[in-house]
């Protein structure tokens, strides 16, 4: 199924086809977990209105976690198998990462203020997602800082690798030390310990950041794809001047990309 | 129009909660605006080549 998907010329067809179709899903289903999160989920009896907030910071928080994992998985299957559509799909999920990673360190300070009093608080868990969020910029910086696009691509995935023993630190950071922070009561033994009734726009909300996260992926994955073939074009046409060593070998890699 | 006041307001904690799906908005919104236009500039810009390169040949 992989190896099928990991053609480029079949992701091209199949994305044409999916983006359009993801797109409007994902417009819904976030309509739906808005109306719900705003008007139809009860306010807390602790925190009132402010548990509203949950319902964007909690679902951005797994997506910042998730898109990360992806990112390592596709460095992974890069680096072995050398394969061009792993690397364009890491570099190209990296942004939309450190997008939902913003997102949830700005909405917990919101958050945070009003209920802990203290915008900000430098424990396990606020200082590993910060950490996330700068190896997620880190990994954008080091992939663009070369002029040869495969060195650039294998420097970013060894880092990108290498930030994976993060993930666990911010999962169990609320375990293993003491912290402001709640615990986790949705991804724990013994199932969610959160009424149906916010459980349910949490995980519509989740569903529909999901959904976006793929429509935006495959965007940007098409985007590099046909700057890398106009590249190609260019080169084979002499249009371009020539390339510096390594350069071709970049290329080259994708010219068989439609 | 007292319940649309009350809705705005929050519990008295209006601007926490909006700022919060405001800063959501603005940021989900404008990844997927700037995305949008790089892939029509992208796919603008291959046509053209194509064109270009096929008019030549």
């Amino acid at each position: 199924m992989i190896n099928w998907l990991a053609n480029p010329a079949r992701f091209v067809r199949l994305s044409a086809k999916a983006v359009p179709w993801c797109g409007w899903t994902a417009a819904v289903v976030l309509a739906i977990g808005l109306f719900w999160s705003l008007f139809v989920a009860p306010p807390d009896y602790q925190q009132g209105d402010t548990v509203r907030i949950m319902y964007v910071h909690v679902p951005a928080a797994w997506m910042a976690l998730s898109v990360y994992l992806f990112v390592a998985v596709a460095s992974a299957v890069g680096l072995v198998w050398r394969h061009p559509l792993a690397e364009v799909a890491a570099r190209a999920a990296a942004p939309i990462g450190a997008a939902f990673t913003f997102i949830c360190l700005a909405t917990g300070s919101l958050w945070g203020r009003p209920m802990w009093g203290a915008w900000w608080v430098w424990d396990a868990r606020l200082t590993s997602v910060l950490i996330l969020f700068f190896l997620y910029l880190g990994y954008i910086a080091l992939v663009n800082a070369f002029d040869d696009h495969s060195r650039g691509g294998r420097a970013g995935a060894v880092l990108a690798l290498v930030g994976v023993v993060n993930l666990p630190i911010i999962k169990f950071s609320v375990d293993w030390w003491n912290t402001l922070h709640q615990p986790a009561s949705v991804m724990r033994v013994g199932g969610p310990r959160i009424d149906i009734s916010m459980l349910a726009p949490l995980l519509i909300m989740a569903l529909g950041f999901t959904l976006l996260f793929v429509v935006l992926l495959m965007l940007r994955m098409r985007t590099a794809l046909n700057e890398r073939r106009a590249m190609a074009l260019r080169l084979n046409a002499g249009a371009a001047p020539a390339p510096r060593p390594g350069r071709e070998r970049a290329v080259s890699a994708h010219t068989a990309v439609p | 129009m007292d319940e649309i006041g009350a809705f705005l307001a929050m519990g008295g904690y209006a601007g926490f909660v909006w700022s919060a799906y405001g800063v959501a908005f603005a940021v989900l919104g404008g990844l997927s605006v700037h995305s949008w236009r790089r892939y029509r500039g992208s796919m603008v810009n291959l046509d053209q080549l194509q064109k270009d390169l096929g008019r030549r040949r």
